[in-house]
C-alpha cells in the first residue's frame, strides 16, 4: 500500500472518530450506563435480600420494646444500656427511626454496602463479564465511576429501607407526637419528621468512605466473594482498633470514628462540628481510595 | 510477513477501500509478572474483508493475542494496531466498531437474555438508547434466539449461551468481528449455522479473525490463517498458499507393487513407502501422464493413480514437525 492511502485512509478515519465523540457526549451525558447498572444491581436478589434484612432491624427492635414495656414502664433503666435514644420510643414512635439507624450503622449497613462494593469490580470479573463490558467498551473510568455511584445510591436506599421501616413500625406501635431534643427543647412532629431526614441522609454520607474503600478492594481480584470478605473484615478490624485507647492518636482517622456524630442533629440548636468532621473523613477515605481503585484498575490486565 | 498482505491476489478491486490491514502487530510481546512468556515477537497481519483463521494448540497465546488486541491487556513491547489505529490507546475510538466474543460467552444468569443484551449494548457509549430494543430484537433473531428471550441466561444450554454471547457481538454493524472459538459446545447443525452466519457477515464485508483448534473448521471458512506455537508466529497467509506448502502425495494403488515402487524411484518420485497394494511418494516434476505411461510400459497393472490434496493439518505438521493437539 502507499504512502498516500495510508494518509488518507488515516484522515477518514479521524473524521469518523470526530463524528463519533460528540454522539459520545451526547449519550454520556444521558447516563444510559448509570441507568443500566442502577436496574441490574436493584433487580438482584442478593440487593433485596440484603435491603429485607435492613428492613427486619426496626421491626426487631419495635417489638422487643414493645414487649419489654407491655406494663406501661419505660424501657430498660433510665438512659443506660441498648442503642441511643431507645428509651423515649416508648413515649414517641418516631425515636425508633433514630434508635434503628444507631443500631444498623456500626454493623449492618456498612457490611451490606461493603458486600455490594466489594463485588461491583471482582463481581464482574469473576463471572467474565467485565471483558464484555470493556470490549464494548464501557470504558474503565466510566465504569468505575458508575460503580460508585451506584454503590453511593445504595447507600442511599439501604439508609431509607431502615428509616421508613422504623417510622412505619414506630407508628403502628407506639404514639406519635411532638417530640424532646437531647438538649431538653421540644420540637413539633413535623421537624422531629425533618430531624429524621436529614439524621438518614447523615448516616447514607457516613457510608461512601466505605463504599470507596470496598470498591478498591474489589479492583484488586477477580474473585467478588475475597472482596466481599476483605471490606467486611476491614470494617470490623478498624471497629475495634477504634475502641483501643492506645490507638487514640490514630482514631481521628478511621472511618468510623464521628459515624455517632448524627445524634448532634437532636441537639437545638444543631451541633455541627463533629457531623462537618464526619463528612470531610468520608470525603478524604473517597479521595484517597477513588483514587487508588482508579489507578489500579485503569492499569489493569483483565485476564479473567 | 508483510508481502503476504501486499501482494495479497484474491480481491484486487477492494484494495482501495481496504487500503491498511484491519490488524497490524509489530513485535508485539507480552511476558506475564511470573516472567512466562506468553506471546513472543508476533507479527500478525490481518487483511481487510479476510476471514482469518488463528490457529494454534490450547496454550500457545492466542487468547493473549485476542485480549492485547481488544485493550484488556497491556502489551509488555511491541505495537497492535486495530482498525488503523494503536491499541489499547484508541480503544474508545476502535471498539464500537469491533464485536468480540473471547474464551467463551460470559452473561448475567439473574437476567434474561434480551435483559443481557440490552446491559451490553448500553456499555456501548456510541449505541443510541432510542434504537436499543431493535438492535437486541435483531440480534436475538439473527442467532435464532428470539423465542426464548425471555428465560433467564441460567437457564440457557451451552449452545444457547454461545449464541447469546454471538448476538452481542452483533449489536451493531461491525468492521470487524473477533471470534474466538465460536463453535464451542454446539451441535453439528448449530455448527453449520455458525459457519454460515461468518460467510454471510463476510460477504457484507466485515472482517472476521477466527480462533479456532479445528482445522478443518478453518479450512472449511477461511480465506487466510495464521499458525501459532509456543508463543511465536509461525506462519500466516492465503489458506490456499498454506495447505500448498506441504506437497500433496502421489498414490498408486496396484496388485504389483513391488515393481510399481522402482519404475516410481526411475521416473524422479521421492520418498516412495510402499503398504500393501498402495505406493506413496512425493509427486515428481515431469507430467505425470508420463509415469502413467512409464508404469503401464513396464507391464504394472495400475487400480487407481491420484495425487491426494494436502489438508491444513498436513500443513502443520509440516510446519511443526508434531501433531496438532500437542500442547505447547
Amino acid at each position: 500500500m502507499s504512502r498516500a492511502e495510508a494518509s488518507a485512509s488515516q484522515g477518514s478515519g479521524e473524521l469518523r472518530d470526530r463524528s463519533r465523540t460528540a454522539r459520545l457526549r451526547r449519550t454520556t451525558f444521558r447516563a444510559t450506563l448509570l441507568r443500566n447498572e442502577l436496574l441490574t444491581t436493584f433487580r438482584r436478589w442478593r440487593t433485596l435480600a440484603l435491603l429485607a434484612v435492613l428492613a427486619a432491624v426496626p421491626v426487631l427492635v419495635g417489638i422487643a420494646v414493645k414487649i419489654e414495656t407491655g406494663d406501661g414502664s419505660a424501657a430498660g433503666p433510665g438512659s443506660g444500656g441498648g442503642p441511643a435514644f431507645i428509651s423515649q420510643i416508648t413515649n414517641n414512635g418516631l425515636f425508633l427511626v433514630f434508635t434503628a439507624l444507631a443500631a444498623t450503622l456500626p454493623f449492618f449497613l456498612p457490611m451490606a454496602v461493603g458486600v455490594v462494593a466489594g463485588d461491583a469490580i471482582a463481581g464482574e470479573a469473576n463471572s467474565g463479564t467485565l471483558r464484555y463490558l470493556l470490549v464494548a467498551p464501557a470504558g474503565r473510568s466510566r465504569l468505575l465511576l458508575t460503580k460508585y455511584a451506584t454503590v453511593v445510591v445504595f447507600c442511599l436506599a439501604a439508609t431509607l429501607v431502615v428509616a421508613v421501616s422504623a417510622l412505619t413500625v414506630g407508628a403502628l406501635l407506639f404514639p406519635l407526637g411532638d417530640l424532646t431534643t437531647i438538649s431538653g427543647t421540644q420540637i413539633s412532629f413535623a421537624e422531629g419528621l425533618g430531624r429524621a431526614l436529614l439524621i438518614a441522609l447523615a448516616v447514607a454520607a457516613s457510608l461512601i468512605g466505605v463504599a470507596a474503600l470496598g470498591l478498591f478492594v474489589s479492583t484488586l481480584t477477580s474473585s467478588g466473594i475475597a472482596a466481599m470478605a476483605t471490606t467486611v473484615v476491614l470494617l470490623i478490624t478498624v471497629q475495634i482498633l477504634d475502641q483501643i485507647p492506645q490507638l487514640h492518636a490514630l482514631q481521628p482517622y478511621f472511618f468510623s470514628h464521628y459515624w455517632l456524630s448524627f445524634a448532634d442533629l437532636m441537639r437545638e440548636p444543631v451541633y455541627w462540628d463533629e457531623l462537618a468532621k464526619n463528612l470531610g473523613l468520608q470525603a478524604l477515605y473517597t479521595a484517597v481510595f477513588g483514587s487508588a481503585a482508579w489507578a489500579r484498575f485503569t492499569a489493569k490486565d483483565i485476564t479473567a | 510477513m508483510g508481502e503476504v498482505s501486499a501482494g495479497e491476489p484474491e480481491q484486487p478491486g477492494t484494495r482501495a477501500e481496504a487500503g491498511e490491514p484491519v490488524i497490524a502487530t509489530r513485535a508485539l510481546t507480552k511476558r506475564y509478572r511470573g516472567g512466562q512468556l506468553a506471546v513472543d515477537g508476533l507479527d500478525l497481519t490481518v487483511p481487510a474483508g479476510s476471514v482469518f483463521g488463528f490457529l494454534g494448540p490450547n496454550g500457545s497465546g492466542k487468547t493473549t493475542t485476542i485480549r492485547m488486541l481488544m485493550g484488556l491487556i497491556e502489551p509488555t513491547s511491541g505495537t497492535a494496531r486495530v482498525l488503523g489505529q494503536p491499541m489499547p490507546r484508541a480503544t474508545r475510538a476502535v471498539l464500537p466498531h469491533v464485536g468480540a466474543l473471547i474464551e467463551g460467552p460470559a452473561l448475567y444468569g439473574f437476567l434474561s437474555g434480551r435483559d443481557n443484551l440490552i446491559r451490553y449494548d448500553s456499555a456501548d457509549p456510541a449505541a443510541d438508547p432510542r434504537t436499543r430494543r431493535t438492535r437486541v430484537a435483531s440480534a436475538l433473531d439473527r442467532v435464532g434466539l428470539t423465542a426464548a428471550a425471555g428465560k433467564k441466561a441460567k437457564a440457557y444450554s451451552l449452545g444457547m449461551k454461545q449464541r447469546l454471547g454471538l448476538a452481542a457481538a452483533l449489536l451493531q454493524p461491525r468492521r470487524l468481528l473477533v471470534l474466538d472459538e465460536p463453535t464451542n459446545g454446539l451441535d453439528p447443525q448449530g455448527m453449520r449455522e455458525i459457519r454460515a452466519l461468518v460467510r454471510e457477515l463476510a460477504s457484507d464485508g466485515t472482517t472476521v479473525f477466527l480462533s479456532s483448534h479445528l482445522l478443518d473448521e478453518i479450512e472449511q471458512v477461511c480465506t487466510h490463517a495464521a499458525v501459532m506455537a509456543q508463543g511465536r508466529l509461525i506462519t500466516q497467509g492465503p489458506v490456499a498458499e498454506l495447505s500448498a506448502g506441504a506437497r500433496g502425495r502421489l498414490v498408486v494403488t496396484t496388485p504389483d507393487p513391488a515393481d510399481a515402487a522402482r519404475i516410481l524411484k526411475e521416473q524422479g518420485v521421492a520418498d516412495v513407502v510402499v503398504t500393501d497394494d498402495r505406493v506413496t511418494g512425493e509427486p515428481p516434476e515431469r507430467d505425470l501422464a508420463e509415469v502413467t505411461a512409464a508404469l503401464v510400459t513396464a507391464g504394472v497393472r495400475v487400480r487407481g493413480l491420484t495425487v491426494e490434496r494436502a489438508s491444513l493439518e498436513d500443513a502443520f505438521v509440516a510446519l511443526t514437525g508434531e501433531g496438532f493437539d500437542v500442547a505447547g
